[in-house]
């Protein structure tokens, strides 16, 4: 996918001035937000809060393992009949998908929800070779049909109202018009039915795999994905290289904060452990299964002090309790993973270069942080890549200058003395509209007003104490 | 974290900030009045200027130890620091370990300072141990709570406030559920991303019109500045106050003999 988020701040501002966004995104985040506190504490905070540091423990110790596990995991797959391929980057992993399907004779595809196939632009290379692909998950099927992106990792239409829904389904799937959302469903479902049943392949993500048993973990709430890699003759996988754990165990940790964080359940309506294809005794699922190993720059950051970005599940959690996203929604990201998770790995993923307002786009308060199941410093990763951005000499010239001329003030007490009586001498010509970058302050606010004497004069004065400075 | 050294009986070096220096000295005075009011002996030192945060969130490091230096040798003499500001103070507490890390000249002072360095509110109750001020609004208030984002969520601030300010007679906590939520300041986020955090700000600020409360109260003159300047801006009443302040104001009068 395209990478917009050099546009961050201007696309940002229509977000915030659009109303159907502003309203649907919203309603969107708080519901989320709060389903995920109350799922998370149902049995008390220091429940919440333990489950959250056994999760996080189980995916660093996947981490710290990860070429180790990769390997056991793909042994294990290919003992229980799984082909397992390698993708160093996008264009080989849909290379892999497109071989596939010309060896099966595949005309037409059927895909449940895959954040990793976004980043590939899996969609358009089937199209572009004539295959049929058709999303099933009901979210990304409105986002097809609306020939739009994913604005969020687990809720791809939060940013759309429900008559925006209803009018695209009716323009361009020739619904029958109703406002009701149970009966919009059942017509999306009925459209989606006949596709499932023609599909000559199905395409996965895979929330975990285990390396263990081999077993590609996938969790969902529509029953789309168990058609999806059950109906088809073949199904594709395509994983992250970061989604292998060791153990049955730790699945069973991580699939107790997965949903809570997700959408505050305790369990998706539909969990799917897929050890292979069809068996002769058994009477259904694909004739092939493939697994598909996408790195896709993950491994660029697997030996930087980034490497914890690599820890997260997908969840969105860190999406619906950031103020930020809140106010932008997710397309203003500019690429496949919006949020706070988003404005680190788009940058690690696509370059710094490609992303540089991101890791700006953060007041740092830390919610992404507190409320993510594994626990990933998100809040410290952004202050490091606003490092490296300044190291880059991607600073910007007004804030290298600013930042320097501050910085020869304030190490000095004298010449930070002198700014400050300079500064209560000027607060009766403060202009109301600050100049240069400053100005964005007095767009929303008054300018600060400094004080006629500042502490330490009022200090002096009380103490009587002279003015000796070290 | 490892585990503090108690700061009882000790002389307390007042690291004051930079924008409490320049901006808000009354509520320097406050910190003062209410720590001189618990018999703690007072000190500031005269070379302190800022802790270095605006430049270490700018991703301006070079200039952030340039800054924090200057802040290390201020307080060389110092056993307990207090500041009134959770922000201020987790930059020193979490960041000047890692700024100075691999710094031989630097790195143990740093380490040194991080630990004895105590937000105002924790170092009454957690470091003193005190809750009751024995103090009285000398007016009934209804008070509701900023919690910011640096004291809550990388100092772990939230229940010292609450219970200095339900101790003061007259003083009546409403709960809100927007307590825990950013005002958008963010430092240079507010000039840098100006529309998004105004946008934050505007949220922020139909949840103070919609509270019953008659005072906002929070821990850090930044997020104050930037939710009464808004407030300000729109025509409305900048109705947000230091926690010093409210203390200073409730240890005026003792409380009423029954």
């Amino acid at each position: 996918m395209e990478n917009r988020s050099n546009n961050f701040i201007a696309a940002a501002q229509i977000a915030i001035h659009d109303a159907d966004l502003q309203t649907a995104v919203s309603f969107g985040t708080h519901s989320g937000f709060s389903k995920r506190q109350a799922a998370m504490f149902a049995d008390g905070e220091e429940h919440g809060q333990a489950m959250r540091q056994q999760a996080a423990a189980i995916k660093r110790h996947g981490l710290n393992h990860l070429p180790d596990l990769l390997e056991q995991a793909e042994a294990n797959m290919q003992a229980n009949g799984i082909q397992v391929l390698w993708a160093v980057d996008s264009a080989e992993a849909n290379q892999h998908v497109l071989e596939i399907a010309q060896r099966h004779n595949v005309q037409s595809v059927v895909k449940s929800k895959s954040m990793v196939t976004e980043e590939t632009g899996l969609n358009h290379a089937l199209e572009a070779a004539s295959i049929e692909v058709l999303e099933t998950d009901l979210g990304e099927y409105i986002v097809q049909l609306g020939e739009e992106t994913p604005s969020h990792i687990v809720v791809p239409i939060v940013h759309k109202t429900k008559e925006s829904i209803r009018d695209l389904l009716i323009e361009k799937a020739n619904m029958p018009p109703t406002d009701d959302t149970e009966a919009m469903a059942r017509f999306a479902r009925e459209t989606l039915r006949q596709r499932f049943l023609a599909a000559d392949m199905g395409i996965s993500g895979g929330n975990f795999i285990l390396a263990e048993t081999g077993s590609i973990c996938l969790v969902s709430n529509e029953g789309n994905a168990r058609l999806t890699t059950s109906l088809p003759r073949v199904h594709v996988a395509l994983v992250g290289i970061e989604k292998v754990i060791a153990t049955v165990a730790d699945y069973a940790t991580l699939t107790q904060v997965l949903p809570r964080s997700a959408t505050g359940q305790t369990m998706t309506v539909y969990t799917h452990l897929i050890n292979g294809p069809r068996q002769p005794d058994e009477t259904d699922g694909p004739e092939h299964v493939y697994v598909i190993f996408v790195d896709n720059g993950r491994s660029d950051i697997y030996n930087t002090d980034y490497v914890e970005a690599l820890a997260c599940i997908r969840c969105g959690a860190c999406l619906n309790g950031c103020p930020v996203y809140q106010a932008t929604g997710g397309h203003a990201y500019g690429w496949v993973y919006p949020g706070p998770i988003g404005a680190v790995i788009t940058p690690l993923l696509t370059g710094l270069e490609n992303a540089s307002p991101l890791p700006y786009a953060s007041s740092l308060c830390g919610m992404c942080k507190a409320v993510c199941p594994v626990d990933i410093d998100i809040p410290r990763m952004l202050l490091d890549l606003r490092h490296d951005l300044v190291e880059m000499g991607k600073g910007g010239t007004v804030w290298n200058a600013g930042m320097k001329a501050w910085a020869l003030g304030t190490k000095s007490p004298t010449i930070f003395n002198l700014g400050g009586h300079a500064a209560a001498l000027a607060r009766h010509i403060m202009p109301k509209s600050l100049p240069g970058p400053l100005k964005g302050w007095t767009d929303y606010r008054t300018s600060p007003k400094f004080a006629p004497k500042s502490f330490r004069q009022l200090w002096q004065e009380r103490t009587g104490e002279a003015d000796e400075q070290s | 974290m490892v585990e503090r050294e108690s700061p009882q009986g000790k002389r307390v070096s007042l690291f004051v900030t930079c924008m409490v220096d320049m901006l808000y000295p009354d509520t320097g005075m406050s910190v003062v009045d209410v720590l001189t009011h618990l018999g703690v002996e007072v000190d500031f030192p005269m070379g302190q200027t800022c802790c270095g945060q605006p430049a270490f969130n700018a991703g301006y490091r070079q200039e952030a130890r340039q800054v924090a230096i200057q802040f290390l040798k201020a307080f060389k003499d110092a056993a307990v620091i207090v500041t009134p500001s959770g922000s201020c103070g987790a930059m020193v507490r979490h960041e000047y370990p890692r700024l100075f890390a691999d710094d031989p000249l630097w790195g143990d002072e740093a380490r040194r300072l991080a630990n004895i360095t105590w937000e105002f509110t924790e170092f009454i109750v957690d470091g003193l141990g005190i809750t009751d001020l024995n103090g009285r609004l000398p007016t009934p208030q209804t008070i509701a709570f900023h919690d910011s984002c640096h004291g809550l969520r990388l100092l772990g601030l939230k229940q010292a406030s609450r219970a200095l300010v339900g101790n003061l007679e007259n003083a009546t906590i409403v709960e809100w559920d927007n307590s825990e939520t950013c005002c958008g300041f963010g430092g240079l986020f507010s000039v840098k991303m100006a529309d998004v955090s105004g946008a934050m700000l505007a949220k922020k600020i139909d949840h103070i019109e919609q509270s019953e409360a008659d005072a906002i109260i929070t821990g850090d003159v930044s997020c104050l500045t930037h939710m009464n300047n808004g407030l300000q801006k729109q025509g409305k009443r900048p109705r947000v106050k230091h926690i010093a302040d409210l203390l200073a104001e409730g240890i005026r009068d003792g409380k009423s003999v029954e």
